[in-house]
């Protein structure tokens, strides 16, 4: 029977689009698993670093009581290390040896006896960074930094048992660095962080107050048309000619110190603006009539029928379109480069207007230099930015839970 | 203008129920424009206190409209405008000293869909009174807030839930929270927009003895698309027809013996 057919045909139909829907999702999701693997596997390294734990012995003659700031440390070091192979004694050979040491092999040490000079003229065990060369090689991955020589000094030591393995802190501790073992993204998370409270105090207040204006209270004239108009089109506006825009105005008209969170947060501000308004717009506009009408039936004023119901009720989809638009803004890099975030940058930001970093500018950075630990590194800030991701939309689905209301 | 003069309604004799009552609410000559749309045409009434008055007519007749013109709602919708004179008790609500707060806060009004607030149910009944101030202090405002309730027939459902939210309530239970609410700030003339429309039969008939009891203190206005509702309700009959009020009366003469044609279709069933 046709009529028999014609159903056979829809049930088809509706297996086909099931099938071509189960697709597309699978596709999708091979696809992140492939990204998130590439980049988990070449960031695994950054994790974890060998060091090796010297005693070294803190030669007054080399360290100055008077003035410890000054001694050398890395002499020390570079001593203790000797120590332990007595048998290179050319001026060529103990150099190559001192080659598997980091640059900031002797930090620790120094600290330490900052922190304690009683420690000059006594033996103080302390662990002593590595080369990223020397982790890398430790770590099973073919180097070409280091010599075979310098490979087999660094067996023996494994070997001896001097050379341990730990959870990099350093990566999480540090500011950047121009060498691969002592670069850490501390300078660039609080960089963000700092940023983003740049960013939320002025964007929010700004665009709620700005939707509620006007969704609720504005004439509906041909003025609001261009304004509403020209809000959606700066929405789509590409990111970098926000920061081209900061430089003019931020950087040359009122002279906000360049590279600072304080001027990354006023050009990230503008850019989430638009997002923050269109968002909170269409969360008043969802909260049903019948309850401001209710307030009004009962005798409240327009703006305490606003501000008692419809905005409460709105509050959910502020809150996620808010979340939405921050972390666009946290991943954020054209706009920042503009106004100087892209500065190689040691120290630690202590406030809004010490220069600073952030991390997808970070990312940037160090996907640009050459050192196999850096390739590495890059990997792990991004992971690390993929998870300050992650947790600001966990808390965007935990404040929508909150505050929802259902009738 | 030939649109401001009152025009005399179609009736045999003057309304009994408004010679024997003060006429709370009088409109003369309005008319209701939506943009180009006249949704009203020249329409005068008078709407007796303690009684219900109720408005009867097919969908889109504008009984609606003339309504939430009373409580002046209409100032709320782009592109709606008033003209004529309705005065409540005397005092021109249009009047520029008039506050419109003030009006909306005399005039309550309860909608065709129940809405209480997503807050709880003393909430809700609380907030009128709140934003008004007419409570000296918490218990004062806790004395309204039951008061209201028992007026509107629903403390001895909700007084063991009082701060569970209003909307977790029964349809019929949501409207008598949305009466309450309305009779919390001390009204003296209840609108109602098809108030059970939404209500199932059981629900009608309890918000219908309800209306009755509230006529007694307040002015009801209803409109229903239930002829049977009229008739069981109200004291004052009002039929509307494309914008024009036809025909005005005591229900019970006007159920017996309509004077217009339309009227007595409408009331027979033959159209709308």
């Amino acid at each position: 029977m046709s009529n028999n057919a014609l159903v056979k045909k829809r049930y088809a139909a509706e297996r086909r689009f099931k099938a071509y829907g189960l697709a597309a999702i699978g596709v999708t999701t091979a696809f992140l698993l492939f990204l998130i693997l590439d980049i988990a596997i070449k960031a695994m390294p950054t994790f974890f670093v060998h060091e090796a734990t010297l005693t070294v012995n803190v030669d007054p003659a080399l360290i100055d009581a008077a003035n410890p700031v000054a001694g050398d440390y890395l002499g020390l070091t570079k001593k203790a290390l000797a120590a332990q192979f007595p048998d290179v004694t050319s001026r060529g050979d103990r150099k190559a040896l001192n080659g598997i040491l980091s640059a900031g092999a002797a930090d620790g040490l120094q600290q330490r006896v900052l922190a304690d000079p009683s420690l000059i003229g006594k033996d103080v065990t302390v662990p002593v960074a590595l080369n990223s060369g020397a982790d890398l090689y430790l770590k099973g991955y073919a180097t070409a930094q280091l010599s075979d020589r310098q490979k087999a000094w660094l067996d023996a030591l494994l070997e001896k048992g001097v050379i341990s393995k730990g959870f990099a802190w350093n990566f999480l501790l540090n500011g950047d660095s121009r060498e691969p073992e002592l670069a850490g993204i501390k300078g660039a998370l609080i960089g963000s962080v700092l940023t983003i409270i740049v960013t939320l105090a002025l964007a929010l207040p700004l665009g709620v107050a700005a939707a509620l204006y006007l969704e609720e209270f504005a004439p509906k004239n041909w003025l609001t048309d261009v304004i509403e108009i020209n809000i959606n089109n700066l929405a789509a506006v590409p990111s970098i000619i926000f920061g081209l825009l900061g430089l003019a105005v931020f950087l040359n008209i009122f002279g906000v110190p360049r590279s600072t969170p304080l001027v990354g947060g006023l050009v990230l501000a503008l850019l989430v603006l638009p997002t923050i308004i269109i968002a909170s717009r269409a969360a008043l506009k969802s909260v049903p009539p019948s309850i401001k009408e209710a307030a009004l039936g009962v005798g409240a004023s327009h703006q305490q029928a606003v501000f008692h119901h419809v905005l409460p009720l709105a509050i959910p989809g502020i809150l996620t379109g808010t979340i939405l638009g921050v972390a666009r803004a946290l991943g954020e890099t054209a706009p920042l480069l503009m106004i100087g975030m892209i500065a190689f940058i040691v120290d630690v930001p202590k406030g809004f207007t010490d220069a600073a970093t952030v991390l997808p500018v970070q990312v940037f950075l160090w996907s640009d230099l050459p050192e196999q630990a850096f390739q590495s590194r890059t990997a792990a800030t991004i992971i690390l930015l993929l998870l300050v991701l992650f947790a600001f939309n966990a808390l965007a689905i935990y404040l929508r839970k909150r505050f929802e209301r259902r009738w | 203008m030939n649109d401001m003069t009152p025009r005399t309604i179609f009736t045999p004799a003057p309304p009994r129920i408004i010679a024997e009552r003060p006429a709370k609410v009088v409109a003369e000559g309005v008319n209701v424009h939506y943009g180009e749309k006249r949704a009203i045409h020249d329409l005068s009434i008078s709407i007796p206190d303690k009684a219900v008055s109720a408005f009867i007519g097919p969908s889109g007749c504008g009984k609606s409209t003339f309504l939430r013109c009373i409580n002046r709602m209409n100032d709320t919708i782009a592109g709606c405008r008033v003209t004529g004179r309705i005065t409540v008790d005397g005092h021109d609500i249009h009047d520029r000293n008039l506050d419109v707060v003030q009006l909306r806060a005399r005039v309550g009004m309860v909608f065709q869909k129940p809405n209480p607030f997503p807050k709880s149910i003393f909430e809700n009944v609380a907030y009128g009174p709140r934003i008004h101030g007419l409570a000296k202090d918490k218990t004062d405002l806790e004395r309204i807030v039951v008061e209201s309730l028992k007026k509107a027939g629903l403390f001895e459902e909700v007084k063991d839930r009082m701060l569970q939210p209003g909307t977790g309530l029964s349809g019929g239970q949501q409207q008598r929270l949305c009466i309450a609410r309305a009779i919390a700030v001390n009204p003296e003339i209840i609108l109602m927009d098809e108030p059970c429309s939404a209500l199932d039969p059981i629900a009608t008939a309890r918000i219908e003895e309800l209306i009755h009891e509230l006529k007694q203190n307040y002015c009801i206005v209803i409109v229903t698309h239930s002829m049977q509702q009229a008739a069981r309700v109200s004291d004052l009959t009002a039929f509307f027809h494309l914008g024009n009020l036809i025909e005005v009366g005591d229900t019970d003469v006007m159920f017996t013996s309509p004077q217009d044609k339309k009227t007595q279709d409408y009331i027979t069933g033959r159209f709308g």
